[in-house]
């Protein structure tokens, strides 16, 4: 796995560069790290709130229902009815949707059409909602612009995409 | 739009529970997801401050800056806002080189830190068109190698755990050029309701 090297040989370059140049590496580290705290606790806010939020509308049942009435619809439009709570989960909730992925290819079988499906689904898109609460919430930016709207339809386009492409390449 | 959303789905869920009889599991979830919410925090603190530190050495070193050279044609194009050789763009090419290569917990501080210059530059409480476009690149996630994935494919017995990268790969680039050309679309509508 080249992955396990990546992480080290990133440190590694950046020390031996900064050594090369003599730059005070440790002092700048730790000056450098202090704004890590900083955002952090500038972020908690943001993201419990809208964790909370979430967390009701799931544990509620209320979301089930929602994605109940879209059966129908998805029905009509030939879209995989399995998929359909990880498609509408995967923007909200980061830990919800992988836990869906995993749990489809557990049915499923990872070789599987849902199986493939729910992999290409959950590796090419990411939590839009969280990723907006954190970035956002990092620098206290109240006011986002069309930020929302331009990452659900991203979300929308590379889940009609994931099918696709699935759809093409492996049936 | 954001404060709807958030009062909304609260509200959808606390009304739906008091019909559906969940008002229970409402009580739990908010309890554990509060703690829920301080452990990511802290965790992120963790991968926060080590990277932020390692970033601050990679920056002094000249590291960043040679990064941002390397690929300043193509990132110009997408951040037409940002002045040329601001460390900045630095922050953002290690935002999407960490995505690339799905080292998540590395991307999002590098992420945060070029919001942070972004903020530097626009010196306003409002999203700046750079940092909307910076958003929209990572939440349709750049990834080339989906590791988590891969990880649970293998987990429960693929036969072939990787067949899924190229096809990964391939909706990645479709869902995030699509991102970058839906961002643009709304910066033009922005700028003509401004003009009329």
């Amino acid at each position: 796995m080249i992955s396990i090297w990546l992480i080290p040989g990133i440190i590694l370059i950046v020390l031996i560069t900064a050594t090369l140049k003599n730059v005070p590496a440790y002092e700048v580290f730790v000056e450098g790290s202090k704004e890590g705290i900083q955002i952090a606790i500038s972020l908690l806010p943001f993201l419990l709130g809208m964790m909370v939020s979430i967390a009701i509308f799931q544990a509620s049942g209320a979301m089930g229902a929602i994605l109940h009435l879209f059966e129908p619809v998805t029905r009509a439009v030939g879209f995989p009815e399995e998929i359909l709570p990880l498609a509408f989960i995967r923007p909200i909730s980061g830990t919800a949707a992988l836990s869906m992925t995993t749990e489809l290819i557990r049915t499923y079988g990872p070789d599987s059409f849902i199986g493939h499906l729910a992999s290409v689904m959950q590796g090419s898109t990411d939590t839009t909602l969280y990723i907006i609460t954190v970035y956002f919430g990092a620098v206290g930016i109240k006011k986002m612009g069309d930020a929302l709207k331009v990452g659900l339809l991203a979300d929308l386009v590379g889940i009609i995409a994931s099918v696709i492409v699935v759809v093409i390449l492996f049936s | 739009m954001v404060n709807l959303i958030w009062a909304l789905l609260a509200i959808i869920g606390i009304v739906y529970a008091a019909f559906n009889g969940t008002m229970e599991d409402v009580n739990k979830a908010i309890f554990s997801t509060l703690d829920e919410a301080v452990m990511i925090a802290l965790s992120l603190a963790g991968v926060l401050i080590f990277w932020l530190g390692l970033m601050k050495i990679a920056e002094e070193a000249g590291l960043l800056k040679g990064l941002a050279k390397l690929f300043r044609p193509f990132v110009r194009k997408i951040f037409p806002d940002i002045p040329e050789n601001d460390p900045a763009l630095g922050y953002i090419l290690s935002n999407m080189t960490a995505n690339m290569f799905g080292l998540g917990n590395a991307a999002t501080p590098m992420g945060l830190k070029a919001m942070n210059e972004l903020k530097r530059l626009s010196n306003s409480q409002e999203a700046s068109r750079s940092m909307i476009t910076l958003l929209a690149i990572n939440t349709s996630s750049l990834t080339l190698i989906p590791t988590t994935v891969i990880a649970i494919r293998m987990k429960y017995g693929s036969e072939d755990p990787t067949s899924i990268v190229g096809a990964t790969i391939l909706a990645t680039i479709i869902s995030t050029c699509a991102a970058l050309l839906i961002d643009r679309y709304f910066y033009y509508r922005r700028k003509r309701l401004m003009r009329t």
